[in-house]
């Protein structure tokens, strides 16, 4: 009724290729943002910040980087997790051993240095696909775990192996409280969300498709291989090593290298399948959907006045991901996002369904 | 010389438990194309019901020897192995015929997370003891060549001998059988074996249960010699090089693949380990598989892919 685009007539090409083509999309999105921005921070608990809304927009973001080279360029990897601490490490170190250096400037360089890990990594998948490139990534994984357990210098000689981060300042606004932590995070996202949604409308996601969906086809038609793989490899890692930034800057402050071990590539992964493969929304929603399944779980026996212990809890949380991973592989292997897009191609034609 | 023998023996064993597992994957990849994230989830699944049922089965039926409630709880161990494969291709496999390998790769990812997940919510979450009679004493061997010889556990020289036996087994049933026969079309072509009338779903029960007892027969040797518990599902990813190295669809690959990563593993460890910190048999595997990759894509022994638009 409300949504629908009739007498929204495009009159040139911007409006024909723009990123929101129907109005009531651009409102709806524009209100998100503001509520986001402005609603949120007024009416949000501690709480709910710190373990809610910040998790999730690290998360989501980190998603995006890793839903660029499964989802759209369908290279499967398990080594996310490695990447993320690539990035929170370099950044940690920059912050430590350059003095008075931006917090921003911080961030980016432990997204180039995760840029530049990814791209070595990934290097093998010129050569190998598929099942062969998930165990490939998995050794980047395996290495850096390594790498950041055994060699001191990455962790500033600290005697435990874990570092900290005290203070986070940039332009002079310092990010002590959660709420400015949450805003910091937000523009981040939002930043590079749409950064994301522009490159893979553009030419380059258009080479990253023809490469997932047949790559001995792409490449006769003249897109080069290599080219392609590795921009995806570079992209995504950038955006993951500065998810992996954030992690360790903004929600945990301090961390040990566990912090970014294998689990955390495997819940990577499933919130891009449960969102949706090849979706920058559905990598929102597969984030969403995995930070608040454990806290529902949680909640949940409480709810109905039965005692869980937490191995049992954590078991169970184990089962519901296995099933509803397979759920969502064999009812919508597209994910949240599809549901949420055939939703809207409904709405438009409501209430007549022809 | 001694000390390097006896570390070439410790890791040609540890590498024959690493074939064990390799050889769950390479066997369910051969007979039904699907790469089976999930066999190190069975591995402990079952290893758990073998811990848990020779322990609950002499209660249940009064029973004093040892042997048979271990018969008896491996019996129901595999019964439990083969239960699990009919689940799974009831409810997970049967829908996906046809889909991308990636998307099987996936299922089986949620697979291993819920047999995880079940696994010990039904068996218990503890460190538990598997006693199936091996024997535990070390032997010295060879106290003539060297001095003071070479020590060998005889527990790793009963668990290769029946490695090899179950490989020779599972060999020979691959070959020779029609159901071996038809588990191999199935790995070519799934629709090209259902349209000549192979009964896919059944030779998908028929391999994921022979993935589950080959699971249970690692998972007893390896939980009688280090216990059972969690970090058992940590092997198999100890397996994943070893079935790259060794060729995604052959057993001697697997085999030989794990002999050398496990090898290999312990010889870096002594000889290079020192110099970087210690440590890197965790990381070993993968990047000599990764460096393998880039030479030989398809692996040791693995059939060459072959692209066609």
């Amino acid at each position: 009724m409300f949504y629908r685009e009739n007498g929204q007539f495009k009159t040139n090409y911007r409006a024909d290729v723009a990123l929101f083509p129907i109005a009531q999309d651009r409102w709806a999105m524009l209100g998100l943002l503001a509520i986001a921005f402005v609603v949120v921070p007024g009416f949000a608990s501690d709480y709910l910040f710190r373990a809610v809304l910040i998790p999730f927009l690290i998360l989501a973001l980190a998603a995006i980087g890793l839903n660029i080279l499964v989802g759209y360029c369908g290279q499967i990897s398990l080594g996310t997790g490695a990447f993320m601490a690539v990035g929170a490490y370099a950044a940690y170190n920059l912050n430590a051993r350059i003095e008075g250096l931006p917090l921003l400037l911080s961030l980016i360089g432990g997204g180039l240095a995760a840029t530049v890990c990814g791209v070595l990594f990934g290097i093998p998948s010129l050569r190998i696909r598929g099942l062969y490139l998930a165990v490939a990534t998995l050794a980047a994984q395996f290495f850096v775990d390594w790498f950041t357990n055994r060699v001191k210098w990455v962790t500033n000689d600290s005697s435990s192996g874990s570092v900290s981060v005290n203070t986070l300042d940039m332009f002079g606004w310092r990010f002590d409280t959660p709420v400015q932590k949450y805003l910091l995070c937000l523009s981040l996202v939002a930043v590079f969300a749409l950064l994301a949604k522009n490159l893979v409308r553009g030419a380059i996601g258009r080479e990253w498709m023809a490469m997932r969906d047949m790559d001995v086809a792409a490449s006769v038609i003249g897109i080069r291989p290599v080219h392609a793989k590795l921009t995806a490899f570079a992209v995504s890692s950038f955006i993951v090593g500065v998810a992996g930034a954030l992690w360790g800057f903004v929600h945990l402050g301090s961390w040990e290298p566990a912090a970014f071990g294998i689990d955390k590539s495997f819940q990577l992964l499933f919130m891009v399948i449960i969102g949706g493969l090849g979706s920058i929304a559905g990598s929102f929603f597969g984030a969403a959907f995995i930070v608040l399944l454990p806290l529902l779980l949680n909640y949940l026996p409480h709810w109905l006045g039965l005692s869980l212990s937490t191995a049992t809890a954590a078991q169970l949380e184990h089962m519901v991901f296995g099933a509803l991973i397979v759920f969502f592989l064999i009812v919508e292997p597209h994910g949240l996002a599809r549901l949420w897009s055939t939703a809207r191609q409904k709405l438009r034609l409501w209430p007549f369904p022809y | 010389m001694g000390f390097l023998l006896e570390t070439l023996f410790g890791g040609l064993m540890v590498g024959m438990l690493y074939a064990l597992v390799a050889l769950g994957f390479v066997l369910i990849y051969k007979a039904s194309g699907v790469f089976n994230f999930a066999q190190g989830a069975m591995v402990l699944f079952a290893a758990l019901a073998m811990a848990r049922f020779s322990e609950w089965i002499p209660q249940w039926l009064g029973l004093e020897n040892k042997t048979i409630a271990n018969i008896l709880a491996f019996g129901a161990a595999t019964a439990s192995m083969v239960a699990v494969a009919w689940l799974v291709e009831r409810l997970a496999l049967r829908k996906l015929v046809n889909q991308p390998p990636i998307a099987l790769l996936m299922a089986t990812l949620g697979i291993s997370y819920f047999i995880d997940g079940a696994g010990q919510l039904l068996f218990g979450s503890a460190v538990y003891r598997i006693d199936v009679g091996m024997p535990k004493d070390p032997m010295i061997v060879m106290e003539k060549t060297f001095e003071g010889g070479l020590l060998l556990s005889q527990e790793d020289l009963y668990a290769a001998l029946i490695s090899a036996l179950l490989v020779a087994t599972l060999t020979l049933f691959f070959q020779k059988t029609r159901t071996g026969r038809a588990l191999r079309a199935v790995a070519d072509d799934h629709q090209a074996a259902q349209s000549i009338g192979i009964p896919l779903s059944r030779i998908w029960v028929v391999v994921w249960s022979i993935g589950g007892i080959v699971a249970l027969v690692a998972g007893i040797i390896w939980g009688s010699k280090l216990g059972v518990q969690f970090s058992i599902s940590l092997v198999a990813l100890k397996a994943f090089p070893v079935v790259i190295l060794g060729g995604l669809t052959s057993v001697p690959g697997a085999i030989v693949g794990g002999l050398l990563i496990g090898v290999g593993e312990k010889l870096s460890e002594i000889y290079l380990g020192p110099y970087v910190g210690g440590g890197i048999e965790n990381w070993f595997a993968y990047v000599l598989a990764l460096a393998f990759l880039l030479i030989r894509p398809q692996g040791l022994f693995g059939d060459k892919i072959i692209d066609r638009v």
